[in-house]
């Protein structure tokens, strides 16, 4: 399939190996992007509640280039949250609010451009994986299943709020990402973090904070028995990763909790080389956890269809069926 | 026109209705316009008057058509909705065809509508004009009379349709009670206590029980469905599906050995809501009525195996013949009803639907439901509020009320008894722990009798209230501070306080979720089956919500309790008395007169093409195979015209609405009075 890609800053620099894993599955996933050619600054998370009208346009240009250079798609996919949002939220204000659309492309026209709102459908990548590529398409790529491997899938705030498009199982617990890291072979942990606040900027603007946010995360995911921690987000990856090693120091704790993406552990099932696909470069090394892989599936016990009770005092637990 | 030499001599009554009317049409304009202008349509005389429904404003029609002759009579007023059946009352005691009146709305169509006088009456003036012309079409006609066959259908069998069932039943008629369940009972035989009162569920429950299952007109179904209805009002025949129990319903005694022995312990989702156990053969629980076992397959070792093994219950059973029955079928009892009450309740919202919340991932989070289980004296605990344990008695307890009600992303409508089932639990579960008990809330609603006052009792009670609306429930403490303070296995309730304006985060050991009250899951199904229509949310849609909330679009089956909204028991109980009136009423006119307004086919016309035969609601279309047309019985048909608009060959008319009568009112509508009237 094809699709028009705004790789946003993130994905040039601290996240470069997102963008080198996608580029090394693209073509496994017949995947085919074309970036957005001249494309701007996305606003990150703050430029809108600073200058709402200046950071619709700054994103209405995007679309605008995006829309004027598709070919023969409309679908428009970023990596990065903040990026995707930002797209997303765009179209969709100018969509409801006439004012806005009318106000942007004013801005727009002294560049020559215009954006018709919703002729461009914007997609988070992960979306676009699971939902438009498929599970099954991506289970039957695997060479090298991720056998025993535990992970912690965390999608953060942004992709899955407020979802303007309905692309989402659930707001609070998601389980897309959960099915395709299952595809791989690996197994996912059943955490209650996975929205949960990464801290964001706070990193910055109070660590106290954001030290707190990333304990909480990497200690749940600890606990839940995960090898490591999967993201969608550059911003999630920095605060968990690089941060990890602040946290530590501050708390004076030492978790060695691994983050990486998606498309890292996609490329590896996929029998790419961890090189191709930037492993190595997390400051929290994925190494111990990624030998973990087995070669073969671990035995799952059976899940039994009816509840047997168990005697003694305890309740029965509701079913999760 | 049916009489060419005799002109007609029609009426036209302008009602002011009040102001609602006269204050926006200038109604004196209008009679005076009907007495000039549609002089030459046979308008005879045109009067204005304050309350044409009054006695007076009736009297004033009565002597008019008794003094000038009249042959038909247009009033406008309101919607024919409301007046209808008052006017042509009117016609019919001054001997009149009562179908050759009109009511024109000049009240809804117009003067509620309009603010503009001018425009306004001279809509009114238009609308008049038409309904003149389309009187001048009607036909005199008469009501279809059918009779009603005094046996009644009532379907569900909890304290709405128990009700039911017993008020026909003492009048003496004969009820057949259909319960898809084991036991009659419902949902308020899971209860403890009641509110307001706090009087217990079961006895004040289990003697309606045993009066419903031990009453001579009261023929009981319990472990049966109704599978099929056909026919009209008075004269229906349904299917009543009765799935085998296993147990010989004639021979077996109700001693219990079978259930005694039985080896096998499951999980009961149904009555112990999922915190109890029962045997693969069971009662529902101790005081079911009738007193007869069920045995599930699924569960049975005996049917697991393939029909081998264990066995245990028929060689215990000590009845001769043996009651066990293995080999028991499913049967299908057809019978003749002439009035349906459907009181099939409500499923309780599944509280994994919020995930946030925790239901089944945390084992300390329990459904209002759990905890009615819990506090009752028979159920699982004994009566003793515990943890997912089962011994340790919490210290301090969330209830969090709405939980699927009165959310965009779940259910919009409330859910009417939670915020007074949650004070109860909270009151309960203060009484038997000494617990801190905090109500997470919306808003409190407690407009019943004496609901209020015991809002009042429970805050006296000391127990806490945080209006907010829980974000998240979470088993996992922020800090290793917060872990340490609370302990292992605290639950942390993330809450907005919106009278504080600030956040909350409050630790607690048990958390109990108020769930809602949702449709049945299958009532789309069973309205189909029943033709009545559900509102888009899934309940049962009333004749008129307000003014007729037991009866349906469907002559002769009537809702009550649950199955149209939330209620509590006793608005369950007064719709299920309710209901019981209206089919008593019916029963007693022994027949009852159907209004004509009813579709019918031009067989000649109707080439087969049987494009309105799925269309019906009311199932009153039929296909003749032998003679390839549609036919429609008169007695099942509402009058909806929705089979008249699909005819493509125009062979379907409406009785009172055909062509001519609707193009001759649009003629008049459009009737063009700037100029001199013309000569007809």
């Amino acid at each position: 399939m094809k699709a028009l890609f705004y790789p946003g800053c993130s994905m040039q620099k601290n996240a470069r190996p997102y963008l080198d894993s996608l580029l090394a599955i693209r073509e496994v996933i017949d995947l085919e992007l074309q970036e957005i050619e001249d494309w701007n600054c996305c606003g990150a998370t703050e430029y809108m509640s600073v200058h709402r009208v200046a950071a619709h346009s700054l994103v209405g240009r995007n679309l605008a280039l995006a829309r004027q250079q598709a070919r023969d798609t409309d679908l428009l996919t970023a990596g990065c949250s903040a990026c995707y949002l930002n797209l997303a939220k765009t179209d969709t204000q100018m969509r409801e609010d006439a004012g806005l659309k009318n106000t942007v492309n004013q801005a727009l026209a002294a560049g020559g451009l215009e954006y018709k709102p919703g002729s461009i459908k914007v997609r988070h990548l992960l979306d676009l994986v699971c939902h438009d590529i498929g599970y099954d398409a991506v289970k039957a790529r695997v060479v090298k299943p991720l056998h025993g491997l535990k992970v912690a899938a965390y999608y953060g705030c942004q992709v899955v709020r407020p979802d303007y498009d309905g692309r989402w199982d659930s707001h609070e617990h998601p389980t897309s990402m959960d099915k395709l890291l299952a595809a791989l072979g690996a197994e996912p942990v059943d955490w209650a973090l996975k929205t949960q606040c990464c801290g964001g900027h706070m990193t910055v603007i109070g660590p106290d904070v954001a030290f707190g946010l990333i304990r909480r995360l990497i200690h749940g995911a600890r606990e839940a028995g995960a090898d490591l921690v999967v993201t969608l987000c550059p911003m999630c990856q920095l605060n968990l990763d690089a941060y990890q090693v602040e946290m530590n120091k501050h708390f004076h704790t030492d978790y060695q909790v691994p983050v990486l993406y998606f498309t890292q552990l996609m490329g590896l099932a996929f029998g790419k080389k961890a090189k191709e696909l930037g492993i190595g470069k997390e400051f929290v090394d994925a190494a111990p956890a990624l030998a973990k892989i087995q070669a073969e599936a671990p035995k799952v016990a059976e899940t039994k269809r009816k509840r047997r009770p168990k005697p003694g005092d305890a309740l029965p637990m509701p079913g999760m069926e | 026109m049916s009489d060419q030499q005799k002109p007609e001599r029609i009426g036209v009554y302008v009602c002011h209705c009040g102001t609602n009317i006269a204050g926006v049409v200038d109604v004196e304009a209008v009679a005076h316009f009907a007495a000039e202008d549609l002089k030459d349509r046979g308008v005879v005389l045109a009067r204005d008057y304050t309350f044409m429904c009054s006695v007076a404003g009736q009297e004033l029609i009565e002597q008019d058509i008794h003094e000038q002759q009249l042959t038909r009579v247009v009033v406008a007023a309101c919607s024919p909705h409301l007046h209808e059946k008052t006017f042509r009352g009117v016609c019919e005691r001054s001997g009149m065809n009562p179908y050759l009146s009109e009511m024109a709305s000049i009240r809804e169509h117009v003067a509620w509508v309009h603010t503009d006088k001018v425009a306004a009456t001279a809509k009114a003036k238009a609308i008049v004009s038409g309904t003149v012309e389309r009187v001048l079409k009607n036909d005199p006609l008469e009501a279809i009379r059918v009779p009603i066959d005094a046996q009644t259908l009532v379907v569900g069998g909890g304290i709405a349709g128990i009700q039911a069932a017993l008020e026909v039943a003492e009048a003496g008629y004969e009820v057949i009670l259909v319960e898809r369940e084991a036991s009659l009972g419902g949902h308020m035989a899971q209860f403890d206590k009641t509110f307001p009162t706090l009087d217990c569920a079961a006895c004040i429950l289990t003697p309606k029980m045993a009066a419903a299952g031990s009453h001579p007109k009261i023929h009981l179904f319990t472990w049966s469905e109704v599978e099929k209805v056909e026919g009209f009002v008075g004269n229906y025949t349904v299917t009543v599906k009765k799935k085998p129990r296993y147990v010989d319903e004639d021979v077996c005694t109700g001693c219990g050995i079978c259930v005694e022995k039985c080896p096998i312990l499951v999980v009961d989702d149904k009555f112990e809501a999922g915190i109890g156990y029962r045997k693969a053969i069971y009662w529902p629980f101790a005081q079911a009525v009738p007193n007869l076992p069920v045995l599930d397959t699924e569960t049975c070792t005996y049917y697991i195996g393939g029909k081998g093994g264990c066995r245990a219950c028929e060689k215990f059973c000590p009845t001769v013949p043996n009651s066990i029955l293995f080999d028991q079928k499913e049967e299908r009892v057809t019978l003749r009803v002439g009035n349906i009450v459907l009181a099939t309740g409500w499923d309780l919202f599944d509280a994994r639907r919020i995930p946030q919340y925790g239901y089944g991932r945390l084992a300390n989070v329990f459904t209002s439901l759990e905890l009615e289980r819990m506090c009752n004296a028979a159920g699982p605990t004994g009566g003793k509020v515990v943890m997912r344990d089962g011994k340790s008695a919490p210290q301090r307890v969330a209830i969090v009320h709405c939980v699927g009600s009165r959310d965009r992303n779940y259910n919009r409508h409330c859910s009417a008894i939670c915020c007074m089932q949650s004070l109860k639990t909270a009151h309960l579960v203060k009484e038997r722990t000494g617990a801190e008990v905090y109500n997470f809330y919306i808003d409190i609603r407690t407009p019943g009798k004496e609901y209020d006052e015991f809002y009042q009792r429970v805050l006296d009670d000391g127990i806490h209230f945080v209006r907010g609306k829980v974000a998240e429930i979470t088993d996992i403490p922020f800090d290793p501070a917060e872990a340490s303070r609370n302990g292992a296995g605290t639950l942390y309730v993330q809450v907005e306080d919106t009278l504080a304006g600030m956040q909350r985060r409050i630790p607690v050991d048990m958390v109990v979720l108020s769930a809602g009250l949702e449709p049945r899951r299958d009532s789309a199904e069973v309205g189909k089956t029943f033709g009545i229509a559900c509102s888009s949310n899934g309940w049962f849609i009333e004749k008129h919500a307000k003014m007729d909330p037991i009866a349906t679009m469907t002559e002769g089956v009537f809702i009550a309790g649950c199955a149209a909204g939330p209620k509590d028991i006793p608005a369950s109980v007064s719709q299920g008395s309710a209901a019981a009136a209206r089919v008593l009423n019916y029963i007693r006119q022994g027949e009852l007169a159907l209004e004509p307004v009813r579709a019918s086919v031009l067989a000649e016309q109707c080439s087969g093409c049987r494009l309105c035969n799925g269309l019906c609601p009311f199932n009153a279309i039929s296909f003749d195979a032998a003679r390839k047309v549609t036919e429609i019985n008169a007695a099942l048909c509402q009058g909806c015209g929705t089979c008249v608009a699909a005819c493509p060959a125009g062979a379907i008319q409406g009785t009172g609405f055909s062509n001519e009568q609707l193009f001759a009112q649009i003629e008049g509508l459009l009737r063009d009075f700037s100029r001199a009237p013309e000569v007809v």
